[in-house]
């Protein structure tokens, strides 16, 4: 598939692929990275990436986040970087385009990159919709399947309408909703090790929704609720399966 | 009504207790008031899993905690303009806390005015001696109290123990929670976490040997034993939803009745202000009685509004002296920071508390004071200083429900941010539970680590290799050292995949497709 009417220049796409997903789900890069190119798009990953800095910022620590985003913002301010930056990721994605400019507030020449940067970067599912403007990307999943608000994308960038509609687009798929579904899993970052016990019960909640709703797979847009959530999952022995949305509109079975 | 027995003798403390007399009955009171309650916020972790681990409690949470944010959103729902009406209140709230200095100065002229007695009370212990004092010269034996958060910050009832005098809370939560010996554990609905049963349990105990259950029968025995009270109460106390700065009044919304008995039926009314209560003018209550019932209990208005000013003129029902102690206790250090005055915005309506994941968790008590939930976790760490409450912020998965619901729209989130870097700057905590170093060292290795592809691929490697002996089938189930050990106590840890993405991305066919 490739988008009509679109002009014969490729649309140029720098991945930030965030380090969850390069460490721990690769495959959900790689699957955003072919939903994009099937769609036209030319991606590119640049290895010097590493973490949004987001933990040192939620945990307290403002040097040690200025420090890693500071790569990060530099990265992608470069001349020559892509017109738009894609992440699998709505809790990155906040924290570049909502954090950063209130983390380098002090430093002007950052400060102005990370104004520019909040322009241009966009959470997967969010870019397909509102800058590509697709909604059908010609996936193919026959499941019954739950989507997860994360809080990030839901409060943080005001997501929530644009996911649903890709996943009503796929083929097969039965799109239930979640009784409660803007209520966190639990997961919050340094949140879900500082505090195991009420992260879990969240977590607990959620499971039992998606029971209850009678999902086979619960759909999400952030590598760290999912990872929160599976691995309740995996400990309980349920059978629910966790996948990041981008997974789903790359499945072609 | 029969007399009450005595059954106070299992209660520890309880056999120094005086008693009380409630009219046509006697009464024991159970709590021992000369203990004051410690801060123990920084014990949030422990307090918290006692909760999450009982049943009982945590199924009280949630179902009071639903009903309130289900009514609050039914009846946001039916006033239109309900975002104007937010913003109007937020920029009114920022106005007064911007300008603090002239509102109290134009409050306590005019409330001087009208016949009021304005107090100055920098902390609780000033705030104490100032109402023991009024209560004293008006001959109090016994006090009558209307709900009032900001006198349980100051542990007021102890100081009037302490000075042989006994307070008597009206409020039927408060009143609740006086006879159980506990703190309030929600702002608006205090006994939130009692059910019906609990409360029958206190009353055949404690108020009246016969056993009532149903919620008309227990009213009933508890609006006996206040009746008593409020007869015979020298001094009535009460706090305030607003302060109106241009007319000298206080403003109470209620529904029980109880707090307008107690400031007006006794002959002295205190009212007990924090100093953020303000509003500009009398026509500002048109958005602050519109906002805060909705979204409190998701009431169009509360049953009783009263607005208070100045005690009883000639020919008029009501207390012939009225006093107004206004209280800063940690108020003025929170306004100090730019950033952190936004928290005085707050009009204590709860909402953040019923639309918190964690609050509905762990309940009020966890938070370790007096204020819970989301803004207790803001307002704590100023009021009673950082060190003492500094887990407090951290007790958030900022997942911003509590921004969401509101009424003058704080930031809750970004000031929760802002505290976790004041305590990691100030008062950080030791080292974490099963971690070898401080939780600033890892975070420096982190960055370290972070702030160069080289060392954070190899590090990557290194942990692919290190993994292999505790990883089963793709997945780690326990784990020596912090962070992974407490990830893994109830949850399992994916292992690292076998390749990362950047080496993946080396086989991505650059022209599109898949090698």
């Amino acid at each position: 598939m490739s988008l009509s009417g679109y002009s014969n220049r490729a649309m140029r796409v720098a991945l930030f692929v965030t380090c969850l997903a390069d460490q721990f789900y690769p495959a959900v890069g790689i699957a955003a990275v072919k939903v994009l190119r099937d769609l036209g798009v030319e991606v590119s990953f640049d290895p010097a990436q590493t973490c949004c800095g987001q933990p040192a910022f939620n945990t307290g620590y403002r040097d040690e986040a200025r420090a890693v985003a500071g790569k990060v913002l530099d990265l992608f301010s470069a001349s020559g970087a892509p017109e738009y930056v894609v992440s699998p990721s709505g809790s990155c994605t906040s924290m570049m385009r909502v954090f950063y400019p209130e983390l380098f507030e002090r430093d002007p020449i950052r400060h102005s990159r990370a104004q520019a940067l909040a322009r241009r970067v966009f959470e997967f599912s969010e870019f397909l919709v509102k800058v590509l403007e697709v909604e059908d990307v010609g996936a193919s999943f026959a499941h019954r399947i739950a989507y997860h608000d994360s809080c990030h994308l839901l409060r943080e960038l005001g997501v929530s309408e644009e996911p649903r509609r890709l996943l009503r687009a796929v083929r097969g798929a039965e799109l239930v909703e979640l009784e409660d579904h803007r209520l966190c899993c639990g997961f919050g970052g340094t949140f879900s090790v500082k505090f195991p016990e009420v992260s879990v019960a969240m977590g607990e909640d959620k499971l039992k929704a998606a029971a209850a709703a009678g999902a086979e797979c619960l759909v999400a847009n952030d590598s760290g609720c999912l990872m929160h959530l599976a691995g309740l999952i995996h400990r309980q022995g349920l059978t629910l399966k966790t996948m990041h949305i981008a997974e789903v509109l790359a499945a072609r079975a | 009504m029969p007399e009450t027995q005595n059954s106070s003798s299992s209660i520890p403390g309880a056999a120094s207790l005086p008693i009380v007399e409630c009219g046509c009955t006697t009464q024991t009171w159970p709590r021992d008031e000369t203990a004051e309650h410690a801060i123990e916020s920084n014990r949030i972790h422990e307090l918290g899993q006692k909760v999450i681990e009982s049943a009982h409690l945590t199924g009280a949470y949630r179902s009071s905690t639903l009903r309130l944010y289900t009514h609050r959103l039914q009846s946001v729902g039916q006033l239109p303009g309900f975002e104007r009406l937010r913003e109007r209140a937020r920029a009114l709230k920022r106005e007064v806390i911007t300008h603090l200095d002239y509102y109290l100065d134009q409050f306590a002229s005019s409330a001087e005015q009208h016949g009021a007695h304005v107090h100055w009370a920098a902390d609780a212990r000033d705030a104490c001696s100032i109402i023991v004092e009024i209560a004293r010269r008006a001959g109090a034996r016994e006090v009558v109290k209307g709900k009032s958060m900001v006198s349980e910050e100051i542990e007021l009832n102890h100081a009037l123990d302490a000075a042989g005098m006994r307070a008597v809370e009206t409020d039927l939560g408060e009143y609740i929670l006086q006879l159980a010996g506990e703190r309030p554990a929600h702002i608006v609905a205090p006994a939130m976490h009692k059910t019906r049963g609990d409360v029958a349990d206190l009353f055949e105990r404690y108020v009246d040997p016969r056993r009532a259950e149903e919620p008309e029968e227990l009213t009933a025995i508890a609006r006996r034993a206040m009746r008593a009270a409020f007869a015979q109460a020298q001094v009535g106390i009460s706090g305030a939803n607003f302060a109106i700065a241009e007319t000298g009044s206080i403003v109470v919304v209620e529904n029980e009745g109880n707090i307008r008995f107690s400031t007006t039926a006794p002959p002295v009314h205190v009212a007990l202000v924090g100093v953020e209560k303000l509003v500009p003018r009398f026509q500002d209550l048109a958005v602050f009685l519109r906002l805060l019932p909705r979204s409190g209990t998701g009431q169009k208005l509360t049953s009783y509004t009263s607005i208070l000013t100045g005690p009883r003129r000639p020919g008029e029902d009501g207390p012939r002296e009225m006093h107004v102690v206004l209280i800063d206790n940690g108020r003025l250090r929170a306004l100090a920071d730019e950033k952190m005055r936004e928290a005085l915005y707050c009009i204590r309506c709860g909402a953040c508390l019923n639309a918190c994941p964690v609050y509905r968790k762990i309940g009020g008590h966890a938070y370790g004071w007096v204020y819970s939930g989301p803004i207790g976790a803001l307002i704590t760490p100023e009021f009673v200083g950082l060190e003492r409450a500094r887990e407090l912020p951290f007790a958030s998965s900022l997942c911003g429900a509590c921004r969401e619901v509101c009424p003058v729209k704080i930031n809750i989130p970004d000031l929760l941010l802002h505290l976790r870097a004041q305590v990691q700057e100030t008062v950080p905590a030791a080292k974490p539970k099963g971690s070898p170093v401080r939780e600033r060292t890892a975070m420096r290795f982190w960055a370290w680590t972070m702030t160069s592809p080289r060392r954070y691929a190899w590090i990557a490697r290194l942990a692919r290799w290190g993994q292999r002996i505790f990883a089963r089938q793709g997945w780690i189930c326990s784990f020596p050292a912090f962070p992974v050990s407490r990830w893994t106590e109830r949850r399992d840890l994916p292992a690292l995949a076998t390749k990362s993405f950047r080496e993946e991305w080396k086989h991505l066919n650059p022209k599109g497709g898949y090698s």
